[in-house]
């Protein structure tokens, strides 16, 4: 059974401490490349923690192709779901090729350690990220655009229909961001959904098929980026004041901000 | 046959080289549903190891007030030979080695789990207080309770887990966080190394003597009473970690990633958490409190096979030789009077203090 929706949340309530998001409902759409954004501390990363189901809802449910994602057990969400979280660690010393295997554990059990699949989906995930040619270089050694296309490429292994991307581009300067972006234009094209926060409004406007905009915990638009990203709404999610322009490559929307924030 | 690079038997594979990707690092055997990658490096190390391990067990049984050669030691063990000799080696000598060797295997995967754990080569039981916890269990015991054999290492394994308890309990904050845990157990350490010392001063002198020999750490009068008991106790819980440190492994890349690629984390932890203070608690309640063991034998095994974990079974080999080269050295300097325990808090000190200066460093 497909639904147009594998990924979907129902009415959550989640948070930390105190509730982030309140009583939301989003979908996402079959084969987008859907992009969050929003201000700083809007509930972005929560919401995509609880997709992801790292954190628990204090109500509602999240559902994963159709079904309540936690009647999977944690490997069969694995295996259709994958994650790039936005801190993670790579253990002092550990290779590429290394760091890019440890996607397979959801596959692997005590006595099928390494096998021809795992030894292929390894090899594929480093040659659709381009890191290759770096399988056997040290993680801590390499740049951040070449540590994060690695981690991708971990997420990549696990051979998920579903990406989810916690700010995938921080910490990236401008050539890398695109060249990340392209890369996961590229993944979204060959079918997979993607799910990423994002920072840089024209960037996701430029990437997204799919714009999310978050405030305050609450959804105040979402759809194609040409349709919603507007100057009203880009005052009511950020608080300034900016012109939209068609972008000259993409024909998209431009953001441009005024002079001033109001 | 040996100049190709795959050998087929049946479904069986081994191959080397599998994908020029995955580097020269490692070789691959494949059967049926059946796959396991083994490191080369991880081999050799465990092969090196195992060897030394053997070499100074026969070290260990040839030497001492009654000097055998290799061939003696040989038939002894296999129940032939001089009778002199077999009671010599199977009696005297062999629980003191197999105990060393078990003893020094616990700790090292103990060590191996705590610091993988808290992803920090500190974190090792002895650092963060479960060990002093042991002894306080066992000091209570034996100077309150009547001691005895058995009564006494139940306390220590009760003290262990009520140290454990208290730690994590103290660390707690929504989740455990390595070094905070490690900053909080050198702080309940120091608390139960003071509380056993003012236990020592309340008791009578010669209940004192004995809970302060027990104490420093000896693997004097272990006969093949306890050995049973002990082996038991390891069969169970070194396969069992042997089992976890698969998802002790993926824990390493930070709990999100971890829980992500499908590990129940809490769960893991908690499994990791209580095999690995039985493990502590079983050696401390055999031998009483050996320090350092824990702490030095995953580093020198992961220095040793250059990967970024550490392996569960180079920790247990490490740990194995470790101990036993100490007790030997101990045995053959000082006669029996020093207990081993004194000599790996040598061992372990200089190590400690060069760790704490790297991992302080800016």
């Amino acid at each position: 059974m497909t639904s147009p929706h594998p990924l979907r949340a129902m009415d959550i309530t989640v948070g930390y401490r105190d509730a982030v998001l309140r009583n939301l409902s989003v979908a996402i759409p079959e084969g987008s490349f859907t992009a969050i954004i929003g201000p700083n501390g809007c509930g972005k990363s929560t919401l995509l923690r609880a997709l992801a189901r790292l954190l628990k809802p204090e109500s509602g449910e999240i559902f994963l192709k159709g079904k309540p994602i936690g009647t999977y057990a944690s490997r069969e969400v694995a295996r259709s779901l994958g994650l790039l979280p936005q801190s993670s660690v790579a253990p002092e010393g550990i290779t590429v090729a290394e760091l890019v295997a440890r996607g397979r554990y959801p596959y692997q059990t005590f006595l099928r350690r390494w096998s021809r699949q795992d030894e292929v989906a390894v090899a594929d995930a480093m040659a659709a990220t381009g890191v290759e040619h770096l399988a056997l270089e040290r993680v801590d050694r390499l740049s951040g655009g070449q540590r994060q296309r690695t981690w991708i490429a971990m997420v990549l292994a696990q051979q998920t229909e579903i990406l989810l991307l916690d700010e995938p581009t921080t910490y990236l300067d401008i050539t890398h961001q695109v060249e990340l972006l392209d890369l996961c234009r590229h993944l979204n094209r060959e079918g997979r959904t993607l799910v990423a926060v994002l920072h840089d409004l024209n960037l996701a406007c430029r990437y997204a098929t799919h714009v999310i905009a978050l405030r305050d915990g609450a959804i105040l638009a979402e759809g194609p980026p040409t349709e919603i990203v507007t100057a009203d709404l880009v005052r009511d999610v950020f608080g300034l004041s900016a012109v939209i322009i068609e972008d000259p490559i993409s024909g998209g929307p431009l953001v441009v901000p005024d002079q001033k924030a109001i | 046959m040996n100049s190709s690079a795959s050998m087929r038997r049946d479904n069986c594979r081994y191959e080397v080289d599998a994908t020029a990707l995955d580097g020269p690092a490692h070789r691959v055997i494949r059967c049926g549903p059946f796959s396991f990658k083994v490191e080369t490096h991880t081999a050799i190390a465990a092969l090196l190891l195992a060897i030394a391990l053997v070499a100074v067990a026969t070290l260990a049984l040839a030497g001492g007030a009654f000097p055998l050669r290799v061939g003696d030691i040989v038939s002894a063990l296999l129940g032939v030979g001089d009778e002199r000799a077999q009671l010599v080696v199977i009696e005297w000598r062999l629980p003191r080695v197999l105990g060393a060797v078990l003893i020094g295997m616990a700790l090292g995967v103990s060590g191996a789990i705590f610091q993988s754990l808290t992803r920090n080569p500190l974190g090792s039981p002895d650092v963060i207080g479960f060990s002093a916890g042991s002894y306080t269990g066992a000091l209570i015991v034996l100077l309150h309770l009547g001691g005895g054999y058995w009564l006494t290492a139940g306390g220590a394994v009760a003290g262990g887990f009520g140290a454990a308890a208290l730690v994590y309990a103290l660390a707690w904050r929504g989740g455990v966080d390595g070094f905070r845990m490690i900053l909080i157990g050198i702080g309940v350490s120091a608390l139960l190394g003071a509380f056993n010392m003012w236990m020592i001063r309340q008791a009578s002198l010669q209940a004192a003597l004995g809970a302060a020999f027990w104490g420093a750490g000896s693997l004097n009068g272990l006969g093949f009473d306890q050995l049973r008991f002990a082996a038991l106790a390891f069969a169970v819980l070194l396969p069992a970690s042997a089992y976890l440190a698969q998802a002790m492994r993926q824990m390493e890349l930070g709990d999100d990633v971890a829980r992500a690629t499908g590990v129940p984390v809490m769960r893991m932890r908690f499994a990791l958490t209580f095999v690995g203070v039985a493990l502590t608690a079983a050696a401390t309640a055999f031998a009483g409190p050996i320090a350092f063991i824990a702490l030095v034998a995953p580093q020198v095994a992961r220095r040793m096979t250059a990967t970024a974990s550490v392996s569960i079974l180079t920790s247990a080999l490490c740990g194995g030789l470790l101990l036993l080269v100490a007790d030997l050295a101990v045995q053959r300097a000082f006669g029996n009077q020093l207990p081993v325990g004194v000599m790996t808090v040598v061992i372990g000190g200089f190590y400690f203090i060069w760790l704490l200066v790297r991992e302080t460093r800016p």
